[in-house]
């Protein structure tokens, strides 16, 4: 069998381009339906529109951000406990 | 009756076996008895005990309600599928740790008291520390240490706790406790050390990455669920869990979302899930409670199944750091299918095994107006997508491609993932099955339109931030310090203290009493015999008329001879001679 060429899409710039265009795509739709139907509410800003994708965005970037800030404290060298 | 029979003396007397047996049959008992013990618990009759008498005890070693069979059914199913997993394995060691350590985590979920659920809780402890030292490197053995020093602790806790709670109550007898005081609080700390809950987890993410390939897949299971189990059982509506199980989800997070290591990433995403299972068991409604149960049930399968995936990786490259890893998609497909379905299920995506279970906690939460607790499990749950659904299978296997060629892993393995993979999608799509064992009767429906599109949104919108500020996810070649510093290098601090003060001490004792107390005894007593010798025979030799020439030379002879103990007679019977014949003449 001779050598065939490696799968490599997930590594092609066109093909990242391609995948970013499909989240913003993905998470755009995900908003429309909010527009028709009506969720019911148990807390009352819950029932906004667009909440859990709001909650989604903000929660996680709030946690990355707080986590680099920790990391500053502890991220330590691999060879902390050995010295 | 066979129908009575204790499943987890099954596996620990089979473990027993397990050294007389070679090669493959080796492997087929090890499958063969935890799919004997599934069966066996199936046949298990709700409400049929099983008691010993036993220094005044009446032990319940089989206590058979909802509860336990449905915690048996998913310890022997993983062990199943783990030992498949570990069809490679030649070592009986660890299969025979690996056994006793299942097997004792079905006594804990199968007794009926307190005092053989300590007993087996224990076993557990012990059995487990050599599937990390079975490793044999030295940071595993260092890392075995602190977990088993960790789980003593724990265990005294629980102990202690007992004995308070015991004789109070004058029985020992394990039902759902009411009373707040030292004891049930004590019970409940020796409880959550083995839950890994801040701060006490820090033995988890110090131990489980350093165990073997399958015993990181097996240890990710029992510890901590037996301790939900007790949760369950013992503490049931404790509000204060809440509270800790909120913590938990959140800092796991932060953890994972700070390491470098796979495998310790995976290790604090367990804590954030066994997070969403202590605030279940808090919020102690039957919603909730069957929420927990089931998310521990779903759990245990999708997170052995993250730990296969990152063990194959580990099993093939021989590295487990972020840094390291990357591209793989390319020669291991199949481990990045099964490791991303395990991912998803993590993530409560929809139509995996997650968003079936954890959608009961959540919603319990909804139902008894717990905004706060309910808030945050939502930010956890997107949060969960963020470390465990995508940070660890991009750095993983892709990211930038380090130029690994591994080729994918061996057959048993992916056998093992294929398994798990299906579970986790099975019960994803149809959970009536997981649904009827649980503890109390369901009548849930996940898949609403609203649920499921608030579940996308809350997940996609994760992965967006996730690609968006992927610059400051950048893995770093770094460690994370957690609160197993205080006895690492806080540990070395007292030492420091102890060392400088007490033994201070002891140093000056040493130099009085051994240095110059006990070294003057032991010249005298040395040089003594040597004294008295040549102080008797000198003048006896003096008296002969020697010449001062060879008295020096007869002086010498009997010293070395004396030194040596090669003296004619014998020092001692020379010198109760000579002694005689002092008391003779002046007698």
């Amino acid at each position: 069998m001779k050598q065939e060429k490696e799968f490599d899409w997930f590594d092609r710039p066109e093909s990242i381009r391609k995948l970013w265009v499909m989240l913003y795509v993905v998470c755009g739709l995900l908003v429309v339906p909010d527009f028709f139907t009506h969720r019911h509410a148990y807390f009352g800003f819950d029932g906004l529109l667009g909440f859990y994708a709001l909650l989604g965005f903000v929660s996680c970037a709030v946690l990355i951000l707080f986590s680099k800030l920790v990391g500053l404290v502890l991220k330590a060298k691999e060879d902390y406990y050995d010295k | 009756m066979i129908s009575d029979f204790p499943p987890a003396a099954l596996l620990i007397i089979g473990a027993l076996l397990v050294p007389f047996l070679k090669g493959n049959a080796r492997n087929w008992y090890v499958i063969l008895l935890p799919a004997v013990a599934f069966y066996l618990i199936s046949q298990l009759q709700v409400g049929s005990s099983w008691q010993v008498h036993f220094f005044g005890f009446d032990l319940t070693f089989l206590r058979v309600d909802k509860l336990s069979k449905v915690f048996g059914y998913i310890f022997t199913l993983n062990a199943v599928a783990a030992f498949v997993y570990a069809f490679y394995l030649k070592d009986s060691t660890q299969h025979m740790a690996a056994l006793f350590y299942i097997g004792s985590s079905l006594g804990v979920v199968f007794s009926g008291d307190l005092v053989s659920l300590y007993f087996f809780w224990e076993v557990m402890a012990v059995a487990s520390t050599f599937l990390i030292l079975a490793r044999k490197t030295k940071k595993a053995q260092a890392a075995g240490m602190r977990y088993i020093m960790v789980h003593i602790f724990g265990g005294l806790c629980l102990l202690a706790g007992m004995v308070i709670y015991i004789t109070q109550t004058g029985s020992i007898a394990f039902h759902a406790m009411t009373d707040r005081n030292l004891g049930t609080y004590l019970i409940l700390i020796g409880i959550l050390v083995n839950a890994a809950a801040p701060p006490l987890h820090a033995w988890l993410p110090d131990a489980y990455p350093e165990a073997t390939v399958t015993g990181g897949v097996i240890l990710s299971a029992y510890t901590t669920k037996t301790a939900v189990y007790t949760l369950v059982r013992g503490f049931p509506g404790w509000e204060i869990l809440i509270v800790v199980g909120c913590i938990m989800t959140t800092y796991g997070i932060i953890y994972a979302l700070l390491e470098n290591d796979m495998r310790r990433i995976l290790a604090y995403s367990i804590i954030n899930q066994v997070g969403f299972m202590v605030c279940g068991v808090g919020i102690g409604t039957m919603m909730s409670l069957n929420g927990t149960v089931a998310h521990a049930f779903c759990h245990i399968i999708y997170k052995a199944l993250l730990w296969m995936s990152a063990g194959s990786v580990l099993y093939m490259v021989g590295k487990s750091k972020c840094t390291d890893l990357g591209g793989l998609y390319k020669t291991m497909p199949l481990t990045l299918i099964f490791g991303g379905i395990g991912a998803l299920s993590i993530s409560s995506f929809p139509a995996t095994s997650g968003f079936t279970s954890k959608s009961l906690i959540i919603d319990g939460a909804v139902h008894e107006h717990l905004m706060w607790a309910w808030l945050v499990l939502e930010i956890a749950s997107a949060g969960v997508f963020l470390h465990a659904g995508i940070k660890f299978p991009y750095f993983v296997f892709f990211a930038k491609d380090k130029g690994l060629r591994p080729g994918e892993t061996n057959k048993p393995m992916l056998i093992a993932m294929a398994f798990m993979s299906f579970l986790c999608i099975f019960l994803g799509l149809y959970p009536q099955p997981l649904y009827n064992v649980l503890p109390y009767e369901v009548h849930y429906q996940a898949y609403t339109f609203n649920h499921v599109i608030a579940q996308l949104q809350l997940l996609m919108l994760s992965a967006l931030v996730f690609f968006l500020f992927l610059k400051l996810l950048k893995r770093t070649e770094t460690i994370s310090i957690d609160t197993d510093w205080f006895y690492r290098k806080g540990g070395r601090l007292f030492y420091y203290i102890v060392d400088k003060g007490l033994n201070g001490i002891n140093r000056l004792s040493d130099r009085v009493f051994v240095g110059g107390l006990a070294g003057a005894l032991g010249r005298v007593s040395r040089r003594g015999p040597e004294i008295l010798a040549l102080g008797t025979l000198i003048p006896l030799w003096s008296v002969t008329g020697m010449t001062a020439e060879k008295l020096r030379d007869k002086k010498a002879k009997a010293r070395a001879a004396l030194a040596t103990g090669s003296s004619p007679a014998g020092i001692t019977a020379a010198l109760a001679t000579i002694f005689l014949v002092v008391v003779f003449l002046l007698s």
